[in-house]
């Protein structure tokens, strides 16, 4: 400590200011962690506090079996059923379309007061209450396109509900990539088509993709517009096989079924007085965490496929 | 002066252009960045752009492949002749153009991909698919860019962990690999080592046996170790251009004297 001793004043206020802001980074790492970790904790905490109370239940029956008024019997086929293909219709409507949109609005669109506007349109509906959507999906897909309340209806409100986000992640992920790679590919002759198709939607695949994988997941868990169109709360059958066994092999019948989802048939257990349908409800509570999960883990591994030839 | 121009233009006649300005305006919305540029690029020679930052050596640089056609507003004036062809007139297509003229940017900046699909997208965008004559054109181009050697046996890892030299390299076997007739570089060296320098620059002196090279540099020692001819601009206009000995030795502006002497810019 001689060293100190010795040094200047004005040496020693500096070292006084840095061992300040030293303190500050400190506190401020410590604040953040304990942050995170609370909130992780109380996460997973809920979780699996829902994934013990419904274990038991998770049996080969509960998956197979329809809903019923006897606890032991009712099961979550057709719920389970109905989300899965609410969600490829909502995946096949909002993925292209929304990426094709952030496309357009970023590269091709000029920049002008008409795209501000349609911007900041878009940013603006990511943030409308999901019953609205519901409302809008009863006043136009059911009555006036009389698509009835049935899984195609439930797939385009869905994809409505997610296209803001879809659009303006795709966006971002894009305006992310250097201009020079632009450059770079236009200076070896590409067209704009190509400078996208080959090299920006590529780099920007990942960060497209987590916005994609946000949007499902918000999808996945929505009730309040579903109800609004007319989803079924008890439902004892399932929706026509997409494949047939005779020609023309594929039917697209089931779009115009009847359906419901898990967190709608959740709902109805909740509010059943016997206790017991609570286990079914945290059980269901399990499977659509599952589901949530098992669609990231599906949008990883297409992260992966499409870098495979990206190489950050 | 558009006089003395002239007659330094004369006197260079009897060269074969492979490009040939003449009176370029270009314009960025409403402010004039070029004004009646002038000038001659001699087919198989290395010509050099010169003159103070600003002056607009960047923006004539992309007039030759047509880079200001991506920004809206831009503007051009004039003609630039290609082989004789007007290759600013609406109905020649920029993409055409290209595909005869590479550009090497002053900063790297190679493709998030493999090595061999970065040399390799020039000859995929036109159409040119066929393996073997990818694999040779690869190979050609990474050893006229003098990089063969470095990765020959990592083809497939990325560009992106190349070193900055290295990466410059594989920009310029990317702009040689489609065989383009002339190739614009744009101060390519300024961001590397003398080593890295001075194995880009034996390269150009080789590759003018095949090819018409047009080099953008702040260095006046490359621009005389280099170029053949040189272009100074001033201030968005083309004060001199003449043999590269005779600009540097007998300039006929102040100007040109005061920044090959080192004296401004
Ligand atoms: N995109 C642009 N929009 C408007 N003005 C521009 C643009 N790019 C360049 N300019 C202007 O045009 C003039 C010429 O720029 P340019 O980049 O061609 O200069 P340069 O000679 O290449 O300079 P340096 O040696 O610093 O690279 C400058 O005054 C610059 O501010
Ligand atoms: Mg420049």
């Amino acid at each position: 400590m001689a060293q100190t001793d010795s040094a200047p004043p004005d040496l020693l206020a500096v070292q006084g200011s840095v061992s300040q802001r030293q303190l500050q980074d400190g506190l401020f790492a410590i604040v953040g962690l304990l942050t995170i970790l609370v909130a992780t904790i109380i996460l997973l905490a809920l979780v699996l506090q829902l994934a013990i109370q419904g274990f038991p239940r998770l049996t080969w029956q509960f998956f197979t079996s329809f809903p019923s008024s006897e606890w032991q019997q009712a099961g979550i086929l057709s719920a389970w059923i109905g989300s899965a293909l609410v969600m490829l219709v909502t995946a096949a409507i909002a993925v292209p379309l929304g990426v094709a949109a952030g496309i357009y609005l970023e590269e091709y669109a000029r920049k002008n007061w008409l795209s501000a506007l349609i911007e900041i349109n878009v940013t603006n509906l990511a943030g409308v209450p999901s019953i609205v959507y519901g409302l809008l999906a009863l006043g136009f897909f059911n009555d006036l396109l009389k698509l009835g309340e049935s899984i195609l209806t439930a797939g385009l409100t869905l994809a409505l509900l997610i296209l803001p986000i879809v659009i303006v992640t795709t966006r971002e992920a894009l305006r992310a990539i250097p201009n020079s790679l632009r450059e770079a590919a236009y200076a070896l002759g590409a067209s704009r088509w190509q400078m996208i198709w080959d090299h920006i939607l590529p780099y920007a695949s990942g960060s497209i993709l987590t916005g994609v994988i946000i949007g499902l997941s918000r999808a996945i868990g929505e009730t309040a517009p579903l109800i609004t169109i007319g989803a079924l709360t008890f439902i004892a059958f399932l929706p026509p096989a997409p494949i047939q066994p005779s020609f023309p092999y594929i039917s697209l019948e089931w779009l115009q079924a009847p359906f419901t989802v898990l967190p709608i048939q959740m709902f109805n257990w909740v509010s059943r007085p016997e206790p017991e349908f609570q286990i079914n409800a945290a059980a269901a509570g399990t499977v659509l965490i599952g589901m949530t999960l098992a669609m990231n883990g599906f949008a990883i591994y297409l992260r992966y496929r499409f870098r495979r030839g990206v190489k950050w | 002066m558009v006089e003395k121009v002239s007659t330094s233009l004369s006197s260079l006649s009897m060269l074969q252009p492979k490009a040939e300005v003449r009176n370029l305006n270009f314009y960025y919305g409403a402010t004039q960045a070029l004004k009646q540029i002038n000038l001659v690029v001699p087919e198989k020679r290395v010509t050099a752009l010169i003159g103070p930052s600003g002056c607009g050596k960047t923006t004539l640089l992309r007039c030759f492949n047509r880079m200001h056609d991506l920004y809206p507003g831009n503007r051009y004036e004039g003609e630039i002749l290609l082989d004789r062809i007007n290759i600013l007139e609406r109905r020649v297509d920029p993409i055409a153009v290209r595909m005869r003229v590479s550009m090497v940017f002053q900063r790297p900046n190679p493709f998030p991909k493999s090595i061999y699909e970065n040399v390799a997208y020039g000859l995929r965008v036109q159409g040119l698919l066929k393996r073997d004559f990818i694999d040779h054109q690869v190979e050609q181009s990474l050893r006229s860019a003098a990089l063969w050697d470095e990765v020959k046996d990592r083809l497939k890892d990325s560009a992106l962990n190349l070193s900055g030299g290295q990466q410059q390299r594989l920009c310029i076997a990317r702009a040689l690999a489609t065989e383009p007739e002339l190739i614009l570089f744009d101060e390519p060296t300024s961001a590397l080592d003398p080593i890295a320098t001075s194995s880009i620059e034996d390269l150009m002196s080789q590759l003018k046996q095949q090819v018409t090279i047009l080099i953008v540099t702040h260095s006046m020692q490359q621009a005389a170790r280099l170029s053949d001819y040189t272009a100074f601009m001033y201030l968005g206009e083309m004060l001199e251009f003449n043999q590269t000995t005779t600009l540097f030795n007998q300039p006929l502006h102040q100007q040109t004297e005061d920044y090959v002497r080192g004296r401004f810019g």
